[in-house]
Parts: C-alpha cells; structure tokens; sequence
C-alpha cells in the first residue's frame, strides 16, 4: 500500500511537470488524497465497479493500470484506450472495472446507484463504489443518488472526498451542514467520517463499509476528511485564494505519505534507505517511460515543444 | 419593491418597446455621424464584458452577478474581475456547484424583480438546469400572460475551445434557439460583446449570451462610441461585416473571424463574399439575410454546432421561404461534425469546420448554379 502512495506521489509530480512543459496538455494532481485513493483502492476487490470523479487514478493505479497506459491517455495517442477523444486523466478500464472519467461533477453517483441495483439483482458478491467532493455533494445528482440508493437498498459505498475545496469555493461556500456525512443520515443511509490522511483508517473503513453493503444489501456512506494540497488542476494557481502557509501546513505536518511512512519505519518494516531506493527507482522508470511513449507516438506530440 | 412590480403588472409590455424604439432612434442618429473606421483603442472580449457587466451593475442596482468562481476567484475566465471587490458579495454570489439550484434561484429573483446575470462556465454545465431555463425562464412569461416576467442574463461560454474534449465543446446556440420565450445572442468582437451584453441586462426578457472561450484573449478596435456607458447593440439585428456582392456567408461567434479570413482568400480568386455576423440568433434577422440573398443569389451557412437541426438548417428554410426565386445554387452548409467531439488535436481539427471548408463551400456555392431559363415564368 506504501509503495502504490509513493508511486502515485511520483506520478503525479512527474506528469504535472510534463504539462508545465507543454507535453500534455491538461492535469489534475491528487497530491494530499493518496491515502484515500490507495487505501480504498486496496479494501476493495477486483469486482467492485468503481465510479470515480477525476481525482482517484490511485484506485487505477492499485488495480493494475501500468504507468504507461497512464501515459497513453494523457498524450492521447494511438495506444491510448479513448483513441484520442479524451482530456488528459479521464481514464477508464473496462477490464479492472474502472468506469471512464466523465469531466461533469457528480454525473457519475446516479449510475453507480444503477450499476450496484444489477449487481444485487445478480446476486453477485460485489459492490459498486463511487468516490466525488464536497463540491459535488452540492448537486442534484447527489442528493437522487442517495435517496435511491436508501430506498432501493443498493449495495453502493458513496466516498465523498472532502477536501475543503472546490476550485476556489472553500466549504463554508459550499454548504452549511455539519459535513457530507450527516447528508447521508437525512436520506437513511448508514454513514461515517473517517480521517482521510490515515490510510489505516481508511483500509479498515472501506473493508467494513463493503462487508456492510454486500452482506446487508445496503448503502454507505464514507465522508474522508483531507485537505487538498495541489491545485485544482494546472488550469489553477490555488494560492490566489488561499493562504500559501495553509498549504504548506498540509503539506508537511498533515501528509498521509508522510504519516505510513513513519509509522512503517517505526515498526521496523520500512528505512529511508528503501525510501530514497523507491523514490529513484520509481521516478527513473516514470522519466524513461515517457521518453519512450513520446518516441513512440511522434505524430501525437506537440511539434513545438523540445523532447 | 412591490410598486415595482405592479408598474410592471400593468405596463406590461407597452413601456419597454417604447423605450427601445427611442433607443432605436438615438442609435440609428448617431451612426449616421460617426463611423467606427474611427478606432479609438483596442479592448479584448473579455475587458469588454468586465466593462459591461461594470458599468451595468454601477447603473442599476437590482442587477447582481452569480454563478460558479465569479467572487474570490475573479471569475473562472476573469471576465469577472474586480467586481467582488467593487460591488460586495452581496452583488457578486460565489455559488455552490449546483447549475440547476442557482439557475432556479436566479429566474426566483428576477420573478421578484431583481436582474440577475447568471454565469456558467460553460453551457455544457448548463444542461443541469435545462428544466428550469426552459420550463421556468422561459416559459413562465407566456403562461402568466405577462404577469410574471424574468429580466435574466445567462451567459458563459459556449462551443469549442482547444482541446478540451466533447463534455466541454457543444454549441447550444440551436437548442435555445428553438425555445419561444428565449432570446438568444452570440457576440463576436468587442463591440458586440460590449454592447450586447448591455443590451441584454436591460431587456426584460430571458437573455441566452453566448460566449466563446477562444474569442476572450481576442483584441477589436473599439470606437469612442462604443465606450461610451450608454451605448448597446438592438437584439434581433444581425451587421454585415464584409460587404460583398457573389455569395452570402451567414455565421456568428468564432465563426465570424473564420468566414472573414474565407473571404480574404475568396477575394483574391475573384469572389466577392459578404460576410453576416448574425449576433442574434432568436430572434433572427431573418429580413438582413434574405436582403443579402436577394443581393448575392448563394448562401453559405456556418456554424461550429452540430448539423442536424442547426441554425444553418433555419436560415436555409428562411431563405427558401422568402427569396427561393433569387437562389442561382443549393444553400451550402458547413457545421461542425455529426460526431462528440474528441480531444486529440488532430481529430478536433478534423471535426470542427476550418477556414478551408468555408473557402471550398462558397466555390461550390459559386460553380454551380441552375439556368435562370427554368426559373423564368
């Protein structure tokens, strides 16, 4: 689990560099989010169906997604699963159960409601998994999702990632509620908040939540409470409208890659040795790999920008 | 407040138009004076709109902006900037992310008789609060019998932008198009966003301002006239950018800037096209495009939407409807690809119509003709 944080860390780094040089076009980091994403990725099971907003490529990732088909579809070459007619980091996977990025917020809850019907219908042992914001906990969409889900007993899990942000809208602006969590509890579905930085917490949590939902056929609802430390996207420079230092704070003191790692090396399982090892290791194969995809697909790559 | 309200219960609709005709008269004076050849300074689209939008909020109080990063974040595409420090949040709404809850409560405070001017950022969202545009902006004048009318502005951009997928592309200036009770603008260069805008806060009825990301960083020579605080384009009435004399080519928004650079080219292999930059599309200046028509005998309609039921398609059956006589050739139509529109440059350019295809289809439109033998008698 450690090591899918680190490499989603690198990941991230490596393309939000490739964009700011102009290689892809468009990127959404999850900086601050690796333990929610790989965490939850990691207590579910391949037959999960996961329905993501856009700030979860760490569940692709722990599914089996390669770096490199990552790379595909942000160069948007012919390699790439969309065939080219998608923005950068709308990935999807038929196969590791991963439903395409939709770039509309909260479309994707309705759906999974739907998805996690058939599969009870089905009588499958597996659930439908759905992760959005606290931005997206404002829209219609949610609120339909919820209700349905309750009334229909829909073995779904609803992971909403608060993060304190959407683009510049800082939750206050968004809602008055004591949280996402308590929306759950108005519309009947069982809920909890959970530190979204302790990537133990969040394992056990969404282990449970899938016994809950498939045993007892019923939704639930996971509010992981984080902090968004990158921007929203390289179309943003967040610090124009938060302080700098509150980033910075999140940053350092609160990171969820920070704190396994501690806690790991604390335990004997873990050095800054291998630390150092993986970062290298990981970052030499991510650089190479573009290098090659890039070689690869000349046609799809920018002429005016240098190699 | 309520005093307000039943001036407007009982005036209906006879203050308004009289309003616009002096308008009217008051433009249609100083145009004669003054040409914009005069160019006083360049503005780009988005200056233009900021300035509006300023000036607009500074004249009438009731009018407040909100929509989606519009505040403290100065506007997803700046056009808001400044405006929450001027004017307060009281004026300038930093919304949740919910376009079918905040278009709903716009079209509620401008049934109470305030002037909102709603921005999505894009019209792609907008489809989210397709039920309350339609349903409650754009119905409920006509249902009350002119009770209950809605002052609202919904602007933000709309069709392609570079590279942003098919979730972020679509051009809607159809879809509004078609719905009575709407009126819809697409302005193209500074002055029409300037004056469009203006003109469409101050209308009493539910305005659709299309917008286009691309055309925000674009710079037009704006004249002294135009700057002036007073000033505002009449909707409803499409401008002849390029006068020309052997075919007609109707567009509007980006499309404009394309259609000129057609025909430039056009020009230098003997054609003379003139050039309707439509700025309206509801309603449409159906009378300026059949006078054109009438005068160039070929049309050339384009548009970056979608092909089926576009406004390519209208303008056509306005045509055939009204100067069927004076077409010497089929009416051309060059519209975006029947297709979601991808991402990849290569196959975004391939789906979005390009200067070329506008050149190639006024050739047709030119070559072809029906012998004015059969149209006789």
């Amino acid at each position: 689990m450690y090591t899918g944080m680190v490499t989603l860390q690198v990941l991230d780094t490596v393309f939000y560099e490739a964009q700011r040089q102009g290689r892809i076009s468009f990127y959404v980091t999850t900086i601050g989010e690796e333990a929610i994403n790989i965490a939850s990725a990691a207590a579910l099971t391949m037959d999960d169906l996961v329905f993501p907003q856009y700030r979860e490529p760490g569940v692709l990732l722990w599914r089996g997604f390669t770096l490199q088909e990552f790379a595909n579809q942000c160069f948007g070459n012919k390699a790439d699963y969309g065939k080219g007619r998608q923005m950068p980091i709308h990935y999807g996977s038929n196969k590791l159960n991963y439903f395409t990025v939709s770039s509309t917020i909260a479309t994707q809850l309705p759906p999974a409601v739907g998805a996690a019907y058939s599969l009870k219908m089905d009588k499958q042992d597996a659930c439908a998994v759905t992760y959005f914001g606290d931005g997206g906990s404002s829209e219609g969409d949610f609120h339909a999702a919820l209700n349905f889900a309750a009334v229909m007993e829909a073995p779904v899990i609803f992971i909403c990632r608060n993060n304190g942000w959407a683009i510049s809208t800082p939750t206050s602006d968004q809602f008055r509620s004591d949280g996402v969590a308590i929306r759950g509890q108005a519309y009947g579905v069982k809920s909890i908040r959970v530190d979204g930085n302790d990537a133990l917490a969040m394992y056990n949590t969404v282990r449970a939540a899938r016994e809950m939902a498939i045993g007892e056929q019923k939704p639930v609802l996971i509010e992981a409470m984080t902090y968004r430390v990158g921007h929203h996207s390289t179309s943003d420079d967040s610090t124009k409208y938060r302080p700098a230092n509150e980033i910075e704070w999140w940053r350092m003191q609160k990171d969820p890659v920070n704190r396994l790692r501690k806690w790991i090396e604390r335990n004997g399982w873990w050095s800054s040795e291998a630390e150092s090892e993986l970062r290298i290791d990981v970052r030499k194969q991510q650089e190479k790999l573009l290098r090659e995809t890039i070689e690869r697909h000349p046609r799809d790559y920018p002429e005016d920008v240098p190699l | 407040m309520l005093g307000f309200l039943r001036h407007r219960a009982t005036a209906g609709g006879s203050a308004v138009p009289l309003l616009q005709g002096a308008l009217q008269k008051v433009r249609t004076a100083s145009l004669s004076l003054k040409s914009y050849s005069s160019a006083a300074k360049d503005m780009n689209v988005r200056e233009a709109l900021n300035a509006a939008l300023d000036e607009e909020m500074a004249a009438d109080p009731r009018v407040f902006l909100m929509g989606e990063e519009v505040g403290e974040y100065q506007g997803a595409y700046k056009v808001s900037k400044g405006l929450l420090q001027k004017y307060g949040p009281e004026r300038v709404v930093d919304t949740p992310i919910t376009e079918a809850g905040f278009t709903g409560i716009g079209i509620g405070a401008a049934f109470y008789g305030l002037k909102p001017v709603v921005e999505f950022m894009t019209f792609n969202f907008a489809m989210q609060a397709m039920d309350q545009l339609i349903n409650s902006a754009a119905k409920t004048n006509y249902m009350s019998a002119g009770n209950i009318p809605a002052s609202i502005v919904f602007r933000g951009p709309n069709g392609a932008a570079a590279g942003v997928g098919a979730q972020h592309s679509q051009c809607y200036a159809s879809w509004y198009g078609s719905i009575p009770g709407l009126k819809v603008v697409a302005p193209y260069s500074s002055e029409d966003a300037r004056g469009l805008l203006k003109a469409a806060i101050r209308d009493p009825a539910p305005v659709i301002f299309l917008e286009n990301e691309l055309l925000y960083g674009e710079n037009f020579p704006v004249s002294a006239e135009v700057l002036d605080s007073s000033f505002s384009l009449p909707i409803g009435k499409a401008k002849i950018e390029r006068e020309g004399k052997d075919v007609t080519i109707t567009s509007f928004s980006k499309m404009v800037g394309f259609a000129l650079k057609a025909s430039e080219i056009l020009a230098k292999e003997g054609i003379s096209a003139e050039v309707i930059n439509l700025r309206s599309i509801r309603p449409l200046d159906r009378h300026k495009i059949n006078e054109s028509v009438q005068k160039t005998n070929r049309l050339v309609t384009v548009e970056e939407g979608f092909p089926q039921n576009g406004v390519g398609a209208e303008i056509c059956t306005s045509v055939v409807e009204e100067s069927f006589g004076y077409l010497d050739a089929p009416v051309e139509r060059i519209a975006g690809a029947d297709v979601s529109l991808p991402y990849a440059a290569n196959l975004e350019r391939m789906a979005l119509p390009q200067v070329e295809d506008i050149v190639r289809a006024a050739k047709r439109a030119c070559y072809r003709s029906i012998p004015m033998a059969a149209a006789a008698n």
